[in-house]
């Protein structure tokens, strides 16, 4: 449990002039399920999107697994061990549900390229059968056969749910999975992530929702204007003044 | 010296082209975000207007004389073109400058044009993908270039200059550089006529009320919009003007090269090559690519060169873009962010 | 895009092969079952194919195709000249080579995405027909095009009786014209229409339309997508360079105007007036480009005024002068207008047009038996 899977190390980003990320210092433990929130604008999204390579910081470096991958191409980073679940969908419209999931779940299993032109897709019972599970954990799985553009946005984001736990990623960065979603299904895939966690998956996930928060994470970082302004137990930081006044004296969570 | 004075003139006049036809590809990308595959079939509508302008005013009447014998005895046949006989002298006048006239005829010709062709099909295709914009724009310049070789015919026709403007100017002596450099006065009329139109262009964006809105919806459409400005209006109305331009500088080219039905295949293919180094939807970006490539291709096919890299003179411009594209995707002047991934 | 089961797979397969091979007899009420037409039938409809890998699985537009099948004519008849007439070495050669050739153009062509990609394919490709113009005169003979002489070395064939003339490209000993050209051709065609279908159904094939549905997402999902598309575009290069080689296999000469970027523009709209993306599309895209520029450009005035005949004098001579200027030398006139009607009003092409139509009479029985409706319609989807 002291092993820290993922380390932010004194990570800066600016866009012009705004300090989106100020000296970020973050170590996220090996099977924890770490939130980090805050009030928009926080650069939540910005560290998430430094931590998978869409990003470059401006200084510091982001060490997964004892190896740094600030620099590396998105692929590879995924190919590390991290996988992302976006905030707003990223999904193959024009492909359906079932391949939707099958997608990411080769790219487990055959690595960044193979020339796989041979065999049929559909023979491949090992990787459908895996795609098929998330979908039902997640819900979709009478919808397998439908093109995922047909999808509500609530589905959308199960189905980038999918997606995301279908590759069995060492970490797992959750960006506001349940946005949007209604309070059964918000409660549906709280149960779906605490099941997963049994698994012994790091998750990182931001969210608004304090309800979320507070149900999964065994530790909290609070961001306001791109610095850390708490970080600890989920009782510590609800306790913590700061924090209060951050949230208070800021936008709504 | 000369030598090199003459091809740097040789490519302005080409330069000059190129400019003309990217301006208008430029603005119509970045006004209305719409890749334009038809873009080198305006131009050669424009040169055929020429021609048929052309041709009318030589439509002759034909009077039979009989007090004039042909060698066979018959009465000869006198041919009086048209405009010659209803406004004599300056009729013939009329005649040697059919070419500048025909600007006349183009510029409403092409506004319209431009404009019926925004309303009635560009528009459709806003938001599609741009695969589908090129294709359909492909599609029209085949059935314009068709339309225009059944009527005109495969061959390039020959138009002249006025005969006032035909010969060529001692460009050697002006410029102090002694005998022997002459330069054809109609492309020095070319030259200057294309720096003028890109002029008023770029004056008429930058300076006018109405091309700055232009400008600022170019930069963000939306919020235009919400000032209470149809800027869809403006947008088709630039489009006109681009097509404008392009029927311009085709009309005006005419005494250079003699119009055939794919003159414009052959401009388009150049002209984006011109807008990709310039920078899709930058003005300044096209009219300086477009005047550096045809300088460029000049020299590539001066002996010196050719004989030290054979058929870069073929290839000189192609490789810019390559280059350019890969090293510089946005090009040499054009924003960050447009089209580029 | 339902997912395909093997058994569909071979009976789709059989219906296809049977459907080539018989064109011949088929296609005699239609006029078009004389031997050239149906080798332009299988040859376009290779080069077709290949292209739909590239731009209908992964939407990269290639305009620069052209250069690629070229490159296969050039191949095949220095084969033809260096050593020997049969047609073997030189479908392998023309192959071989568009595909490095394609390699290299690929490599650079695709570091850029969108119209960008576009714009890169064609000027490599119209550097290519420059050059195959000016420099390369040696290799290309210029304006005159590469053709068969008495003169050639043809190492392998040395043995062979020189006093015959010009020989023809061969196959084991048959001649490749008339209708041997034509099976030779037909049977590549159902070679390549099979690895085509391999291909869509495979991991790879799903791989290619997931990076065109949502590239940046592949990044993100683990997938290194340059090998891919480039994987892609060697493919669809070499189709380009094997059909190439069989043009100049039924007809031994290769002209650098194969390259200009009319052709490459011509292959776009086969493929786009069959669906691209779809697996058959494309080759009936090609075959009934090729099938209405045969009949279309045939046409003349006296021929329209036999069609209309049926017709009072001056409404015939109405109908006549209308419609001459679509056909003869009109043609393109035609097909930029066809071209024009399919991408505005039916962007999926021919197939998208034939799926819509059985949606409508499937519609339309299932209002009376509305249980089998789900049963059709997803084979209706299934070889989308």
């Amino acid at each position: 449990m002291d092993n820290a899977v993922l380390h932010i190390a004194d990570v800066n980003k600016s866009f012009g002039g705004l300090h989106a990320l100020s000296d970020i210092d973050l170590q996220v433990m090996e099977g924890t399920t770490h939130a980090i929130i805050g009030p928009n604008g926080a650069g939540k999204s910005t560290l998430l999107n430094i931590c998978i390579g869409r990003l470059a910081p401006d200084s510091g470096a982001v060490v997964f697994n004892g190896e740094v991958i600030t620099g590396k191409q998105p692929y590879e980073i995924n190919q590390l061990g991290v996988a992302r679940v976006f905030q707003t969908p990223e999904i193959f419209p024009d492909l359906t549900l079932l391949q939707n999931v099958m997608i990411p779940a080769f790219a487990r299993r055959d690595g960044a390229f193979r020339l796989n032109g041979w065999q049929m897709a559909s023979h491949q019972a090992e990787i459908m059968g895996q795609a098929e599970h998330w979908l039902e954990d997640v819900g979709l799985i009478g919808l397998r056969n439908r093109f995922a553009a047909s999808l509500s946005r609530g589905d959308k984001r199960r189905l980038e749910l999918a997606m995301g736990l279908v590759q069995h990623p060492r970490l797992l960065l959750l960006d506001e999975p349940t946005a949007g979603m209604s309070r059964h299904d918000t409660n549906a895939t709280i149960d779906l992530l605490k099941k997963i966690k049994a698994r012994g998956m790091t998750k990182v996930i931001i969210e608004h929702d304090m309800h979320v928060v507070f149900s999964l994470a065994d530790r909290i970082t609070v961001l306001a204007q791109g610095m850390i302004i708490a970080d600890g137990r989920p009782d510590e930081v609800r306790g913590n003044p700061v924090v209060q006044e951050a949230y208070l004296g800021g936008t709504n969570p | 010296m000369d030598a090199f004075l003459l091809q740097l003139l040789n490519g302005l006049d080409k330069g000059g082209a190129y400019a003309l036809i990217a301006l208008g590809l430029t603005l119509g990308f970045g006004t209305l975000g719409v890749v334009n595959f038809a873009h080198g079939a305006l131009f050669m509508l424009g040169a055929f207007i020429a021609v048929l302008v052309n041709r009318l005013l030589r439509l002759e009447t034909v009077t039979i004389d009989p007090d004039q014998l042909t060698p066979w005895g018959t009465p000869a046949e006198i041919h009086t073109p048209l405009v010659q006989a209803w406004l004599g002298d300056f009729g013939a006048v009329l005649l040697q400058y059919s070419v500048p006239l025909s600007l006349l005829v183009a510029v409403p010709i092409m506004l319209l044009f431009g404009v019926a062709m925004e309303r009635g099909l560009i528009r459709f295709f806003y938001r599609r993908p741009h695969a589908d914009q090129i294709l359909v724009t492909f599609g029209l310049a085949i059935v314009l270039q068709e339309v225009i070789k059944h009527y005109f015919g495969a061959n390039p026709i020959p138009v002249s200059a006025p005969p006032a403007l035909s010969g060529s100017a001692n460009v050697g002596e002006w410029l102090g550089l002694g005998p022997g450099v002459y330069y054809p006065w109609w492309r020095l009329v070319y030259l200057s006529f294309s720096i003028v139109m890109v002029g008023l262009v770029i004056a008429f964006l930058q300076f006018t009320t109405w091309g700055m809105v232009v400008r600022a919806g170019m930069q963000d459409r939306q919020t235009v919009g919400f000032l209470g400005i149809n800027i869809q209006r403006r947008f088709t109305i630039v489009f006109g003007i681009a097509a404008m331009v392009a029927g311009m500088a085709g009309a005006m080219y005419t005494p250079i090269v003699p119009p055939d039905y794919h003159l414009g295949m052959d401009f388009l293919v150049l002209s984006f090559v011109v807008v990709v180094v310039g920078g899709m939807g930058s003005v300044a970006g096209a009219v300086l690519a477009g005047f550096l490539l045809g300088v460029l291709q000049s020299f590539a096919s001066m002996n010196e060169v050719k004989d030290l890299l054979p058929g870069i003179d073929q290839v000189v411009i192609y490789l810019v873009a390559v280059v350019i594209l890969l090293v510089r995707p946005r090009g040499l002047m054009g924003q960050r962010g447009i089209m580029e991934d | 895009m339902q997912m395909t089961t093997l058994r569909q797979e071979v009976l789709f397969m059989a219906i296809f092969t049977a459907a080539v091979l018989t064109m011949p007899f088929w296609l005699e009420p239609l006029g078009a079952s004389y031997p050239d037409l149906l080798q332009k039938f299988a040859i376009y409809g290779i080069f077709a194919i290949g292209f739909n890998i590239l731009f209908g699985l992964t939407g990269y537009l290639s305009f620069g195709h052209a250069a690629f099948l070229g490159m296969g004519s050039y191949a095949a008849v220095w084969s033809f000249k260096l050593l020997t007439m049969n047609v073997i070495p030189a479908v392998i050669f023309a192959v071989v080579l568009s595909g490095i050739f394609a390699a290299a153009i690929g490599y650079v062509s695709l570091r850029r995405s969108g119209i960008y990609f576009s714009i890169l394919t064609l000027a490599f490709a119209q550097m290519s027909y420059n050059l195959a113009y000016s420099v390369f005169t040696p290799i290309t003979n210029g304006e005159t095009g590469l053709q068969l002489s008495l003169r050639d070395p043809r190492i392998l064939d040395r043995t062979l009786d020189e006093a015959a003339g010009i020989p023809f490209p061969e196959f084991f000993g048959t001649e490749m014209n008339g209708y041997a050209g034509f099976y030779f051709c037909a049977v590549l065609l159902i070679i390549c229409f099979f690895i085509s279908m391999r291909i869509f159904h495979s991991p790879f094939g799903m791989t290619l339309r997931a990076i065109k549905s949502n590239q940046s997402r592949m990044g993100y999902t683990g997938f290194n997508t340059r090998p891919y598309t480039l994987a892609a575009f060697v493919i669809s290069g070499m189709y380009a360079g094997l059909a190439g080689a069989l043009l100049a296999v039924t007809d031994p000469l290769a002209g650098a105007e194969r390259m200009q970027w009319t052709a490459s523009g011509e292959v776009v709209l086969m493929t786009i007036l069959g669906g691209a993306g779809t697996l058959v599309g494309p080759v009936i895209g090609a075959g009934v480009i090729k099938y209405f520029e045969n009949i279309f450009s045939a046409y003349h005035e006296a021929r329209l005024h036999e069609i209309f005949s049926f017709m009072p004098e001056p409404l015939q001579n109405f109908f006549v002068t209308i419609t001459a200027p679509f056909v003869g030398e009109g043609w393109f006139l035609t097909l930029g207008l066809i071209f024009m009607l399919i991408v505005t009003f039916l962007p999926g092409g021919l197939m998208e047009g034939a799926r819509r139509l059985g949606g409508l009479v499937v519609r339309r029985k299932s209002q009376q038996e509305p249980d089998k409706l789900a049963t059709a319609g997803v084979g209706a989807q299934d070889h989308g």
